[in-house]
């Protein structure tokens, strides 16, 4: 998820620069002093969180979390992130110092659009509404996956189907698989309706961080694009596990301190 | 005693006697050492050459060797960071049309797309070097307060420094769950029940860390707390640090000629 220093062009430096610099500055402009103690607080926790290894077949992920940090944050989401990967680059030596902005927004930025998708579904009094959508969403993703199937087949019958076509087919039907299982979890009751929508948050943000690391890589260098395909593909089962894990930690967080949701305004 | 961040806590009040002398580096002003490295980081990542790049990776090697890094987790982090390097040796020169150098089952690995894996590659290492020698050795609260000096917004730098502080108790919290975890039978596996188990885990440091933070404030308002920090660090800008920060420009324009003519 880190890019390293010297990977990407001065254009795409510099623009996630000044995205991730004006991001911080609006969000340290909403940002009350009384507030501080907590929004630092609790980057410690996802910083001390990004150090937690999950075993994932052979071999073990390293969590992000930037879906619950944006539940729980909102816009405080950004200066958190930049504090967490500054330490990060400089005490540890993972990503680098040049890529700070890009690397915070491609990080941060999911974060604050996962407030804004799902922080209603989790916080809603009236559930019907929040289960309704997540009916509908299921429908979605069902659709999605049928046509993104046949999509993969009809690509394989054309002859010379491009690597292209088909690992962006199969991106889209890894998606809409992942977010069905989550569905199927909260129709199994494993989730609760909070829960699911803390699936989604999860799922969706590490999704829209591994497109936002695949365009910023596609956008440096042509060379750079299957590597790009490839950091799409690869992070579906890392949708899984954080979508559950965020599910998990909502559910918990909803029933022991619901106020932990609003702490941050 | 765990520390996340490496050996902190040197004390504030009492200059502690030290066995062995101080490495120059570190006697330098913090906001030189940061400023150097920040613009070293940034020319370095504009540049090019591959033989201004080498020269640049050999300056930020020596910057390591003079400022004595603990050998382990130094060597811990290059390889971290090479890892990664290696990667992208094996696949650019079959992603990057251009020149075929030879082929591996019918896939052409072209010159150009081998010359850009060994330029990322310096890159990435000179910049790594640099910054563990100028920066890595820093105390992080010396960072923040060397932040401050440098005008980065006060919120920014407070909350640099609130998350500094609770790094490590949130890390001594999270071991102890995980010992208790332990003593129940509890292993990580790929299923369910583990991904579960770690949600809750975080869900109760998350509930813990709200709970503190409220404790932390009153502590605060108890004090007088009015909004603003006070950073006591006074720094100085003296003699040495003014002939590192012209050696700096010297190496900067110098890699910049070589780049260019």
């Amino acid at each position: 998820m880190h890019i390293v220093d010297g990977a990407l062009s001065n254009p795409v430096l510099i623009g996630g620069g000044v995205i991730a610099a004006a991001g911080v500055a609006y969000s340290l402009k909403k940002l009350e002093p009384e507030d501080l103690p907590r929004v630092g607080v609790l980057s410690a926790v996802f910083f001390v969180v990004s150090l937690i290894h999950v075993p994932l077949g052979f071999s073990s992920v390293h969590l992000i979390l930037n879906g619950l940090l944006g539940i729980i944050l909102g816009w405080a989401a950004f200066p958190a992130l930049v504090v967490a990967l500054l330490l990060q680059a400089v005490f540890f030596g993972f990503g680098g110092l040049t890529v700070l902005g890009v690397n915070a927004v491609n990080i941060a930025f999911p974060a604050v659009m996962v407030f804004f998708i799902c922080r209603w579904g989790i916080t809603a009094q009236q559930q019907n509404l929040a289960k309704l959508v997540a009916d509908v969403l299921f429908a979605i993703f069902f659709i999605l996956s049928i046509w993104a199937g046949v999509s993969l087949y009809e690509a394989y019958q054309v002859e010379g189907a491009t690597w292209r076509v088909s690992v962006n087919s199969i991106s889209l039907a890894l998606f809409a698989l992942v977010m069905i299982y989550g569905y199927v979890l909260y129709r199994q009751k494993t989730l609760s309706v909070a829960g699911f929508w803390g699936f989604l948050g999860g799922s969706l943000s590490i999704f829209f961080t591994a497109v936002m690391v695949a365009m910023s890589l596609a956008l440096s260098g042509d060379e750079f694009a299957k590597a790009a395909e490839f950091v799409i593909v690869a992070h579906f089962p890392v949708m899984a596990v954080e979508g559950i894990l965020t599910a998990a930690t909502i559910q918990l967080i909803t029933k022991v301190k619901p106020e932990l949701i609003n702490a941050v305004r | 005693m765990t520390q996340v961040l490496g050996d902190v806590s040197q004390s504030w009040t009492v200059k502690n006697e030290q066995s062995k002398p101080e490495a120059f580096l570190k006697s330098l002003d913090p906001r030189v050492r940061l400023v150097s490295c920040v613009s070293f980081a940034f020319l370095i990542s504009a540049m090019h050459d591959l033989s201004a790049l080498t020269l640049a990776l050999g300056i930020g090697l020596g910057l390591s060797l003079s400022s004595r890094l603990p050998l382990w987790t130094t060597i811990r982090k290059v390889v971290v960071v090479d890892s990664f390097i290696v990667v992208l040796m094996l696949t650019l020169p079959f992603t990057m049309p251009g020149d075929p150098l030879f082929s591996v089952w019918g896939w052409d690995a072209s010159k150009e797309g081998l010359y850009r894996a060994a330029e990322v590659g310096l890159k990435a290492n000179a910049i790594l070097f640099s910054l563990m020698g100028l920066v890595g050795i820093m105390e992080p609260s010396v960072l923040g307060h060397a932040l401050y000096r440098l005008k980065v917004p006060a919120k920014l730098v407070h909350l640099f420094l609130f998350t500094v502080r609770y790094i490590d108790v949130f890390y001594k919290e999270y071991k102890t769950m995980r010992l208790a975890m332990k003593a129940r039978g509890f292993v990580p596996r790929t299923d369910i029940h583990t991904l579960r188990s770690i949600g809750y885990l975080i869900g109760m440091m998350l509930v813990r860390s709200l709970e503190r933070s409220d404790r932390i404030m009153e502590a605060m308002k108890c004090r007088g707390f009015d909004g603003r920090f006070h950073i006591l660090n006074n720094m100085k800008i003296e003699m040495r640090d003014r002939i590192f920060a012209v050696c700096t420009a010297v190496v900067i324009l110098g890699l910049l000629a070589i780049e260019y003519f």
